[in-house]
């Protein structure tokens, strides 16, 4: 990876890394309450305190903002209501953490406790107290479609499964909590803060640069957005989160650059997370295996703002369509409002809970038609090139290939059902787009450009405002850049995401940028090369479609089939050896070129001659390329039909073998086989990698992540009680890279890091129902659930484990995480509460 | 609280800095001496990424006292790198995938500096033992683990490459 020796190294710098002169440090005070109107807020004994620079709340900044245009719903920080426990209502900028934290204890709100919602089925009937007053019933957005005839697809199935399935809430969890550091720059003009300098941890910084221009009313142009180095993100970063304009408005109260990062309990307020989703589906099929009809009806619970919530729920019925033939659909998808933070993008958006439901199903359907679950998954392909019922059009398809090689190397025919006692297979397949067809904001704009310049020096400077996250978009920057030119990868420099810098990059999300990005790379590069072409051709005597760009160096095709070693120019075999370009400043001199002149036509240059050439002859060298997904990928003309439509699909075969204990419940997974069709795979490591990290976030979502909520507090806030998965609980994971070369792919490429997750889920599922003949309808699966299921199968009376246990009974209370609540700045607690005996009881509270 | 003047030794250069008694070790090398290798994931002891090592044993620096350091040798990320060249761990790291996003690779690369110098030829179940405190969000471990035996085999043939004459 080029970016790899500031990661392991400690070298490179992350936001929170970042210092800058007179910085200040802001802290957020958050709403205790899930649902309360703000009756007043008293700053002034904070402000008052030594060390705090200013304390901005709503009115500092009243204007709404969200990522989507038609979500507009939230204000960084409360204006008159707070909708969640952990909304924010007020920031403090002090002189150091420690001065902040004593200020937030200052601050007093007086609030109107409202009646909250946190069920979405029972938000959905409200009728008062609404949430947001323009969304009656708590309803964020619903959506019906029919495409074919789902009626009578039901009536010609031999055999119909239907069933209610829910998936628990879960977060991204990166590792880097959310941190961004505002400055404002002094204007040489005016004399005043000018121009705004934000740096933060986002996967998206130019919707960021909007957002901040919307909230604090300046110019884009006024605006300078910098991504470090981002610690992951997983849709978790995808939008623009309260801190990054708490800080720029605090940054402007307090005229002084202010940083905040949250604490990892922030974080998981922040959310954004995967919503916890209620799936009732129907399917159909016939006696052979075939797909007749799918009817979904999907309940999302949001949380209280919308967030991406219009797109999640869109994709939950999309991508119903697109990987397998199926000729009838009917969806009918809500997005519900509740007093939770919101739920937003997360790794295989919207797609993975509906997945879950439709391939155990599948398998459900399988067995009952007497099928293997692998055969009725192949009797049910596309015919690519196609275009799907909802309008979803394929050209490359690597299902078939997928589900082959898993098959093959789990050795599934001769061990399916042959493992023994509680131990069983699993399969399952899953989809995801490479970059969605239509950008968020409605435009014709290319969703990337690139801009690529080479100076005298043979050095490639490629500016792209693609994001690197973490997922490797900076080194496939360099390799695409490298491969078109023909150039060492040691010449590329990439300059990235740097809104001053760089041309617009819609951002790292939707799986998008290995396409978009990459075909933006690809040809700005060929535009470079075809200049570098024509200057070298007119050296070398030649036409400029005879040349070949290779090993540094530029070839007549008629030498292309040789070696370079094996030219009869020793010089330019002798220069491949080393990567530096090293030419002892002939270039800038010219000497070089005035002897290649008296030399004469030779049959090879250098690259650094040829680039030299170029310059001497088109006086500049630099190359811009851009992409628009094509108006044929784009979609359907149905409401709601922009969501879903990729110009291509990554296709995804998994299975699972996992043993469960019928006394405990516990579920252990062995090993995941996991075939990609990734398009080509640009850098095999990285696209293991990619395929390993989603089936294991998969395995963590199937198993043991899950948000817990009681009464809209998180019972959960840390990372060990969230339980994300450690070394220890994590399978071996065998990835298989399947390769259809898509047509419009940069060299063929599509999405890999997304589209594994979701086969993950259902995959083991599938397997426990193969390992105990349990069929479990909700994630995660849990030892509880397990257990709950199998006693269910035998008829056993069900074991309720937390009968008895009061969960605001200090002595049955057990503490988790988030160290903030220690300090009082967090949710109310019961007053006998321990984390509250450090703080004097209030009045009326218990003695 | 009053500050106190402490006296670290990190990475074998010794710091007198002014500091609270309650002051956090994590806070006084990424604060005070600008060693921002070590990072803050959580602030629980859940994730590991801070870890760094006090007289060769692993500590989670967002949980000790700096004070309680005094005297002794901490080692973090920065002083791993030899000479100004990667140490073959953390070139393992990043040729095989290690590190995505790279945020726990730090306190990753700190833990696994240790089981080499005590168990130079770990087992597959011993180096899931060894990570198991540390958590990360990106690889799934697995690449991690191949990363572990590509520098265990560096390290070797470094070795041999030392003791032949010619090269």
């Amino acid at each position: 990876m080029v970016d790899a020796a500031g990661k392991t190294t400690g070298a490179g710098k992350y936001t929170d890394d970042l210092c800058v002169p007179g910085m200040l440090v802001g802290r957020i005070l958050h709403s205790p309450y899930p649902h309360a109107r703000i009756k007043s807020i008293d700053t002034s004994r904070a402000e008052k305190l030594e060390g705090v620079v200013a304390v901005a709340i709503g009115k500092d900044a009243p204007n709404t903002y969200g990522i989507l245009p038609v979500g507009h719903d939230e204000h960084a920080l409360a204006l008159d209501k707070v909708r969640y426990v952990g909304d924010n209502v007020a920031c403090v900028a002090a002189v150091d953490e420690a001065t902040a934290d004593r200020a937030l204890e200052l601050i007093e709100v007086e609030y109107e406790v409202l009646p909250a919602y946190f069920d979405p089925e029972e938000s959905m009937r409200a009728e008062t107290n609404l949430i947001h007053d323009n969304k009656p019933h708590n309803l964020e957005k619903d959506y019906h479609h029919v495409f074919g005839d789902p009626e009578k697809g039901f009536a010609d199935a031999d055999c119909v499964a239907e069933a209610r399935f829910i998936a628990g809430e879960v977060t991204h969890a990166a590792m880097e909590p959310h941190s961004t550091l505002a400055s404002f720059e002094i204007d040489s003009q005016t004399g005043k803060p000018g121009r705004l300098i934000v740096w933060s941890s986002t996967q998206v910084p130019y919707y960021l640069q909007h957002k901040l221009s919307l909230v604090l009313e300046m110019p884009m142009a006024q605006i300078r957005v910098i991504k470090p180095l981002v610690g992951g993100g997983f849709g978790g970063k995808s939008e623009v989160i309260p801190l990054e304009i708490i800080a720029a408005i605090a940054a402007r109260k307090a005229r002084a650059p202010v940083k905040i990062t949250y604490t990892r309990e922030e974080v998981f307020w922040a959310h954004r997370g995967r919503p916890r989703t209620l799936i009732d589906l129907k399917t159909g099929v016939r006696k052979d295996g075939s797909i007749t009809a799918v009817k979904a009806r999907v309940v999302q619970d949001g949380g209280a703002y919308c967030s991406y919530g219009v797109v999640t729920i869109l994709y939950s019925g999309a991508l119903l369509g697109a990987l397998y033939d199926i000729p009838n659909i009917q969806y009918d998808g809500y997005r519900v409002l509740t007093n939770k933070p919101a739920c937003g993008a997360m790794r295989g958006h919207g797609t993975v809970n509906v997945r879950f439901a439709f391939e155990s199903q599948l398998d459900e359907l399988a067995a009952r038609i007497n099928l293997d679950p692998a055969e009725i998954r192949r009797r049910n392909l596309l015919q690519p090139p196609c275009v799907t019922v909802n309008g979803l059009r394929v050209q490359s398809y690597g299902l078939p290939e997928c589900i082959e090689k898993t098959v093959e190397r789990s050795g599934w025919k001769d061990r399916k059902g042959k493992l023994g006692k509680g131990r069983g297979l699993g399969i399952a397949c899953s989809h995801y787009v490479s970059g969605a067809a239509n950008s968020i904001i409605r435009s014709d704009m290319p969703h990337s450009t690139v801009n690529i310049k080479i100076d005298r020096d043979g050095g490639v400077v490629v500016y792209t405002g693609a994001s690197e996250i973490g997922q490797g978009s900076d080194t496939m920057t360099a390799q695409v850049a490298a491969e078109t030119l023909g150039c060492s990868l040691g010449r590329i420099r990439i300059v990235a995401a740097d809104t001053d810098l760089t041309p617009i990059d819609i951002g790292s999300y939707s799986s998008r940028v290995t396409f978009m990005a990459g075909n933006a790379t690809l040809r700005a590069a060929a535009e470079v090369k075809k200049q570098i072409a024509s200057a070298a051709a007119r050296k070398m005597g030649c036409g400029a479609d005879e040349l070949v760009f290779r090993d540094d160096a530029v070839f007549r095709k008629s030498l292309a089939g040789e070696s370079p070693a094996t030219t009869q120019d020793g010089r330019v075999a002798q220069q491949l050896a080393s990567v530096s370009g090293h030419v002892d400043g002939q270039i800038l001199r010219g000497s070089l070129q005035q002897k290649r002149k008296d030399e004469g036509p030779k049959d090879s240059m250098s690259f650094e001659e040829a680039v030299v050439a170029a310059i001497d002859f088109h006086g500049t060298l630099t190359g811009t390329g851009s992409y628009a997904p094509p108006a044929e990928a784009r979609g359907g003309r149905h409401k709601g039909g922009g969501v879903g439509p990729s110009p291509a699909y990554s296709y995804s075969a998994q299975v699972a073998e996992v043993s469960v204990d019928e006394e405990t419940g516990e579920v252990t997974v062995h090993k995941v086989w996991a075939a990609h069709d990734c398009g080509r795979a640009l850098n095999p490591v990285s696209v293991e990698g990619q395929i390993i990290g989603s089936v294991w976030m998969g395995m963590g979502q199937a198993l043991t992540e899950e948000m817990v909520w009681k009464d809209g507090m998180l019972m959960n806030p840390g990372l060990l009680e969230y339980r994300s998965p450690s070394s220890i609980e994590s399978p071996e994971v065998e990835p298989i890279i399947v390769e259809s070369i898509d047509p419009e792919g940069p060299f063929g490429a599509k999405e890999c890091s997304e589209g594994s997750l979701a086969a993950t889920i259902p995959a083991i599922a599938n397997a426990i129902y193969d390992a105990v003949g349990v069929r479990l309808h909700e994630s995660p699966f849990t030892p509880e659930r397990v257990l709950a299921a199998l006693r269910a199968k035998k008829n056993a009376k069900p074991i309720n484990l937390t009968e008895g246990i009061d969960p605001t009974d200090p002595s049955g209370f057990r503490e988790h995480g988030g160290s903030l609540w220690f300090k009082g700045k967090g949710p109310e607690r019961h007053a006998l509460d321990p984390s509250r005996r450090t703080t004097p009881l209030e009045a009326g509270g218990d003695d | 609280m009053k500050k106190q003047l402490i006296e670290l030794r990190v990475n074998g250069r010794r710091h007198e800095l002014a500091l609270e008694p309650s002051a956090l070790l994590l806070d006084a090398l990424r604060l005070d001496l600008q060693l921002t290798g070590s990072k803050r994931g959580c602030e629980d002891s859940s994730c590991g990424s801070c870890t760094v090592q006090v007289d060769g044993i692993p500590m989670l620096s967002c949980t000790i006292l700096a004070a309680s350091c005094e005297g002794q040798e901490i080692t973090t990320i920065e002083g791993v790198s030899e000479h100004g060249s990667m140490a073959a761990i953390q070139k393992a790291y990043g040729d095989w995938g290690g590190a995505q996003c790279g945020f726990c690779t730090p306190g990753f690369i700190m833990t696994v500096k240790h089981l080499l110098a005590v168990n130079p030829e770990p087992t597959d179940n011993e180096i899931r033992s060894a990570l198991s405190g540390n958590l990360c969000r990106c690889t799934g471990y697995n690449q991690m683990y191949q990363a572990i035996k590509a520098a265990i085999m560096a390290e070797q043939k470094g070795v041999e490459s030392l003791s032949s004459p010619v090269r």
